[in-house]
């Protein structure tokens, strides 16, 4: 027997060796793809332009990636029937970033270098725009990113058309503020975005009266919630803040509901949670429980119910949309309008056109701020109904300025 | 007072979680020496199970119950399936099992993922099942309450079975002494398949009971694995006994930690624990000869 596993060892050692050496053989062709990269030119010679789609096709975030790259998709088959963008029809170029980091860097590169783009769209979680954030900045090509965020970013060479902190966390504060819900609860999986929404929110509680009672964080992907719920539940807190992802949210309010709480008795406010997420946590746990987004599939208008026949006319009835698969959508727009103002595909050029660029997006008008590089927006704090939507209770009434960094915010000094 | 009568309750229904999800891996792995990394994707088949059932059926309740029975009979012939199929052929061979079983339980994922799609699915508990009791100033959440009643009828059933059926005692022959088995006419063959039916079906109808308290989608069967095979090692290989203490004691033990620190901490405590046990104790609580790995 141990003669057995020691000749297998050595196989494993063997096939492991093997491996490294063709992971560092991998290195090294980046490596000097990189180099190569530097003076990459985007291609603009012909009838067609390519533009970059990096999503998660793979892996864990596909759920919410895929979505998000089918808007982009739709944008792109709109602006192409419509003549294109400065008679140029759009190529899009997809890369699969399998949700993993470093893969998303070796990605870019490719579109960048590859297949000479002029814009890339796409990325969810803010690893994967770390990542990818010196692949951009080195080659001076231009990247949108559609999520709402933890903010403290500005990048040259980003576009954000998702919600920075201050179109989305101190909207939702100023919400329950308002409603007199001051002892909060805050509950998030254990990584960086979390971990920064709360001291956010900490931070603008003891500015404004309000109280933090606790702050319980759980690895992610962990199922097991009783202890936090019953932590929650003998606080004495007015309401819950929920910074959760993924498979978590699910468990935690099965765990809610069983403990007998209620969004009457106890409601919770979610970031991460959009009509997609409800579909998959189950309607009877979140009826009545509260979100913070800037679009919803309810907003209403004419661009909306557009977006939406044509979102599900495209890839099914039952399709819900959601905030971020509309910011992706309107981050291809924007791109067209700032490229039409420039006139030309240069990014230095697009860049310099792109403040005041204004778009009549699902969720109603919005602007792009140049200095930031992100876009005006409107927080919107809606609750989730029995057919699993989500409907508008509150909105800030327009779009509010992008401050990534809070510079606007007295109590944010400290941050 | 509450508080403390409120965290043991926590404690024992998280013991019943993993005492439920260990079960089946006591016989397969336990029992057998089986490393089977697929036996997670046998409590996703069952969760899925419930899922299926609900549809036409409609009514919470009685899905939830039907589901049962049924996941038992899917999952136990997908195990069945798996041992006739591979792992018979690797008995000699653990670590083959473990890559191939591996290799099966991520093919199994795949499977989940073209079928009903990458995101997770629901289901609708039955309204007595999501509510919670009050018992002197103690809230018992009814799910909790269903899990840990099921749990302990499954330990009941099982021991039964091994203790007094001749089946029992054919599983126990073999695990002790397989050529001796052989020569006193037990098919020891159709006794392995057996018992992993069996074991593969209690995984199944784990599923079943999680779908109360988490999540279903192709990725559920790894949330619960590693803690699977933490209660079986812990508890001695092969000693349903040793499981039921050491699913009670880690329940507990994460429970007190996570109140008293956060939940990252008491897991990595929790952790460091068993690891300084498996130094003192490397055999486990209770110890029984197995044919593979000892």
């Amino acid at each position: 027997m141990s003669g057995l596993i020691t000749r297998r060892g050595l196989l494993a050692g063997i096939s492991a060796l093997g491996a490294g050496a063709a992971l560092s053989a991998c290195g090294a062709k980046t490596g000097s793809d990189t180099s190569k990269a530097a003076g990459a030119k985007a291609d603009t010679s012909g009838d067609t332009v390519r533009v970059g789609l990096l999503n998660s096709l793979s892996g864990t975030m596909a759920i919410s990636e895929v979505t998000v790259h089918n808007a982009l998709l739709l944008a792109v088959k709109e602006i192409n029937a419509a003549g294109g963008v400065l008679g140029k029809q759009l190529k899009p170029v997809s890369q699969d970033g399998a949700s993993d980091w470093p893969t998303f860097a070796e990605k870019a590169q490719a579109l960048i270098t590859d297949s000479k783009v002029v814009a890339t769209f796409g990325c969810w979680t803010s690893a994967s725009r770390k990542a990818v954030k010196p692949v951009f900045e080195r080659n001076k090509s231009l990247l949108f990113y559609p999520v709402q965020y933890e903010g403290l970013e500005q990048s040259p060479y980003i576009f954000y058309s998702g919600a920075t902190t201050n179109q989305q966390i101190v909207p939702a504060l100023d919400y329950l503020k308002k409603q007199g819900l001051t002892k909060l609860y805050l509950v998030g999986s254990d990584y960086v975005f979390p971990r920064t929404a709360n001291k956010i929110i900490k931070t603008y509680a003891k500015a404004n009266g309000m109280e933090v009672l606790g702050e319980d964080y759980a690895p992610l992907g962990s199922t097991e919630f009783a202890t936090i719920v019953n932590k929650v539940r003998s606080a004495g807190a007015d309401a819950v803040f929920n910074t959760l992802n993924g498979d978590s949210n699910v468990a935690f309010f099965k765990e809610y509901k069983s403990a007998g709480l209620t969004a009457k008795k106890l409601p919770v406010l979610s970031v991460s949670i959009a009509e997609e997420e409800v579909k998959s946590i189950g309607t009877q746990y979140l009826e009545g429980q509260l979100t913070a987004w800037n679009y919803y599939q309810t907003t209403p208008g004419a661009a909306n119910e557009k977006f939406v026949a044509a979102y599900q006319a495209a890839y099914g009835k039952d399709k819900p949309t959601s905030d971020p698969m509309e910011a992706a959508y309107i981050s291809v727009h924007l791109w067209k309008a700032m490229v039409e103002k420039a006139g030309s595909f240069d990014v230095e050029k697009v860049k310099a056109a792109s403040d005041g660029i204004e778009f009549d997006a699902p969720e109603g008008k919005v602007t792009v701020d140049g200095a930031t590089q992100h876009v005006h927006k409107t927080a919107r704090i809606g609750k989730v109904t029995a057919s699993g939507l989500i409907e508008e209770v509150w909105n800030s009434g327009g779009p509010i300025k992008p401050d990534p960094y809070l510079k606007g915010y007295d109590w944010a000094a400290d941050l | 007072m509450t508080v403390i009568l409120n965290q043991s309750f926590t404690g024992v229904s998280i013991g019943a979680v993993l005492l439920l999800i260990a079960l089946g891996l006591t016989l397969t792995f336990g029992q057998m020496g089986v490393i089977n990394m697929a036996h997670g994707e046998f409590i996703m088949a069952g969760a899925y199970t419930t899922y299926v059932l609900q549809k036409p059926i409609g009514d919470a309740g009685v899905s939830l119950l039907l589901a049962l029975p049924v996941a038992f009979l899917v999952a136990g012939s997908m195990g069945a399936l798996l041992e006739w199929l591979l792992i018979r052929r690797l008995y000699t061979r653990p670590l083959d099992t473990l890559l191939v079983t591996w290799g099966v339980s991520l093919m199994l994922q795949q499977l989940a993922r073209d079928i009903f799609g990458a995101p997770n699915v629901q289901t609708t508990a039955p309204g007595l099942l999501t509510g919670s009791v009050s018992v002197a100033g103690v809230n018992l959440a009814t799910s909790r309450l269903f899990i840990l009643g099921f749990a302990l009828l499954c330990v009941a059933g099982l021991a039964a079975i091994l203790r007094t059926t001749p089946l029992g005692r054919r599983i126990r022959a073999v695990v002790q002494n397989r050529d001796l088995a052989e020569v006193s006419g037990i098919a020891t063959g159709r006794v392995d398949r057996t018992t992993f039916f069996i074991g593969s079906g209690l995984a199944g109808m784990a599923g079943v009971a999680l779908t109360l308290i988490g999540p279903i989608g192709p990725t559920t069967g790894t949330n619960y694995i590693v803690d699977a095979f933490l209660v079986v090692v812990v508890g001695g290989i092969g000693r349903l006994r040793g499981a039921v203490i050491t699913a009670f004691v880690l329940g507990l033990l994460q429970s007190v930690l996570e109140y008293s620190t956060t939940v990252s901490v008491a897991k990595v405590v929790v952790l460091v624990g068993i690891v300084a046990f498996l130094q003192w104790r490397p055999q486990g609580l209770y110890t029984v000869r197995t044919r593979s790995l000892v």
